[in-house]
């Protein structure tokens, strides 16, 4: 009987301790998702909800604060020009950062301290080096300053469209090194015999690329791309530094806006513009990824 | 050859135009007052008087430095902020983020793919899109304009638990296996294999982390009030610029930690770089 006792209990232990090991994950998880749920998640859910509803009491609005955004006269304005800055910038960025990448690595190891000139700017905090940026851009500036010995006369940078023009050097100067890298790693995935055997059979420089690296660097790009995404969002740091809460029109971006109607606790407007632009940058995602699946078959 | 050469010099004069605003900040910021005001003076002051600038400066002088370590304590309190509120972020994002991504890298079990999705999307959203929603949960937990309205959405922001997934998914089964076979437990395969395996993850996360957390500039923006919190990055934007030899010195002393770091980890920050692209 005791013994019976025993077998019974050992089974009992080894299911717990199976199960133990099943929840194990779980157990390790619950600390980040509690943190996460609680931070974000749960709040987001209440903004959802509450981008609904009016902004005093709980009357179901349904899409009026959706067409309240859409109707503002600042909101199409910044999405404007924060679609043209993506649509600019990604390319731009992109397409410089591979050519850097490409020619970094035609000189080998030898070139790998160069790459730290390129990748030192994302090291620098915004509130560095906007001193410079002011210094460089102003209308007396260095740059202006430099183009008069050609007998060239710059615009008032900060105070024209040219703002633009300064948003997305800084944002290049920024990035660069980054992508680059990104780009450097995924060329070291192409093993070289691809390149010799292409060789052999009489390929130039620009028929190696077009026809071994461009097909094999397309998941990288798309990689590259969605962060380069992300990082984008980010220049609002320098913009603001720059050029504080009201920039000139052509640099007056989504970001500028979200701020601006914070400062004037107008919550109905942000919830409503933040769901939106949630959704708009989700679908994007789930359409490149969608693209790259596609791509790869 | 000569084309080699030629790329060499092309490289390295746009590896020169990248580095030119942070060398100018590093050399002005040991000019004496006379000489900036002379450089400047016609953009800062309106003055009279066309803009010289220079790299380097003639009559190299520290005084700017101490004007703003001994006479200005702002810049001391602000620079204190700084530390108060990246570390306990970084601390934090240890504690929650490594646990976490073991999980997610090393156990499959029912709904993982869902949580990476997850994290990769927290990852991606910007700054104005939960702008709203962690303004509403702090101030509900009455920790607007204190340091914590900074730190807790830091510590469990996406990025750490992410990046580490990635590093801890690729130590080799073999490893993990033969501990086990050594009697090693859950608890002790991860204090012995993992974490030593993954410590380049957890540096590299470590570093990209302060550079953002240092270089924040939203979060603390919106969600303190006072001043005397605001962390070191809002310093210039906070003074008004009636001294341009301080403010160069600011710059250089606000930039100090993330160049050594920069300095240190630049190999760390790589691999994080690329592993935080990374796909399964």
């Amino acid at each position: 009987m005791p013994r019976k006792q025993h077998r019974i209990w050992r089974i009992k232990w080894n299911c717990t301790w199976r199960s133990r090991k099943k929840l194990l994950p779980w157990i390790l998880l619950a600390p980040s998702l509690l943190g996460v749920g609680i931070f974000t998640l749960i709040p987001f859910a209440d903004v959802f909800r509450r981008s609904f509803q009016k902004a005093v009491g709980t009357g179901f609005v349904g899409l009026e604060n959706y067409r309240t955004v859409l109707d503002n006269q600042a909101f199409r304005l910044a999405a404007g020009n924060t679609g043209r800055f993506l649509l600019i910038c990604l390319p731009l960025l992109l397409g410089l950062s591979l050519f850097f990448a490409l020619l970094l690595g035609k000189l080998g190891r030898k070139g790998n301290f160069l790459k730290s000139g390129f990748l030192l700017p994302m090291a620098v905090p915004a509130a560095s080096v906007v001193l410079f940026w002011q210094l460089f851009f102003d209308r007396e500036g260095i740059l202006n300053h430099t183009l008069k010995n050609f007998h060239v006369q710059g615009p008032d940078y900060m105070n024209s469209s040219a703002a633009f023009g300064v948003l997305v050097a800084v944002y290049i100067w920024k990035n660069l090194g980054y992508d680059m890298i990104l780009w450097l790693s995924g060329l070291l995935g192409i093993p070289e015999s691809l390149y010799e055997a292409a060789r052999i059979d009489g390929a130039g420089e620009f028929q190696c690329f077009w026809y071994i690296t461009r097909p094999l660097l397309i998941q990288t790009a798309f990689l590259a791309g969605t962060l380069s995404l992300v990082n984008a969002f980010k220049v609002f740091r320098e913009a603001w530094m720059i050029a504080g809460n009201y920039p000139h029109d052509s640099i007056y971006m989504l970001q500028n806006l979200f701020n601006n109607w914070f400062l004037k606790l107008d919550m109905q407007k942000m919830t409503a513009g933040a769901v939106m632009l949630a959704g708009v940058l989700g679908i994007f995602l789930i359409l490149c990824q969608k693209a790259e699946e596609r791509w790869k078959q | 050859m000569s084309k080699k050469k030629m790329i060499w010099i092309f490289l390295a004069a746009a590896a020169f135009a990248f580095l030119f605003p942070i060398l100018l900040l590093l050399a002005n910021s040991l000019m004496g007052q006379e000489e900036l005001t002379a450089s400047y003076g016609g953009i800062l002051y309106g003055s009279k008087g066309d803009l010289e600038w220079k790299l380097f400066p003639m009559y190299p002088t520290l005084r700017a430095y101490i004007r703003l370590l001994l006479d200005s304590p702002d810049f001391f309190v602000m620079f204190w902020n700084s530390v108060k509120q990246v570390f306990p972020v970084l601390l934090g994002q240890l504690l929650f983020g490594i646990p976490a991504a073991w999980a997610l890298g090393r156990y499959s079990f029912r709904g993982r793919r869902l949580l990476l999705y997850l994290y990769m999307i927290l990852m991606i959203l910007p700054f104005q899109v939960t702008m709203v929603s962690s303004y509403g949960v702090l101030s509900f937990f009455h920790v607007l304009d204190t340091h914590w309205a900074v730190i807790l959405p830091g510590v469990f922001s996406a990025l750490p638990v992410f990046l580490m997934t990635k590093f801890f998914q690729g130590i080799p089964d073999s490893l993990l296996e033969a501990a086990k076979v050594d009697g090693a437990g859950e608890a002790g395969t991860f204090f012995y294999v993992g974490f030593p395996l993954g410590l380049p993850g957890i540096i590299s996360s470590l570093i990209l982390n302060f550079l953002e957390y240092w270089n924040a500039i939203e979060p603390p923006m919106t969600f303190l009030k006072t001043k005397s919190k605001f962390p070191v990055s809002l310093y210039l934007s906070s003074i008004t610029l009636n001294d341009v030899g301080t403010s160069f010195a600011a710059s250089v002393l606000i930039m100090a930690p993330s160049l050594f770091l920069f300095a240190w980890g630049q190999s760390y920050l790589e691999q994080g770089i690329i592993a935080s692209g990374l796909k399964e």
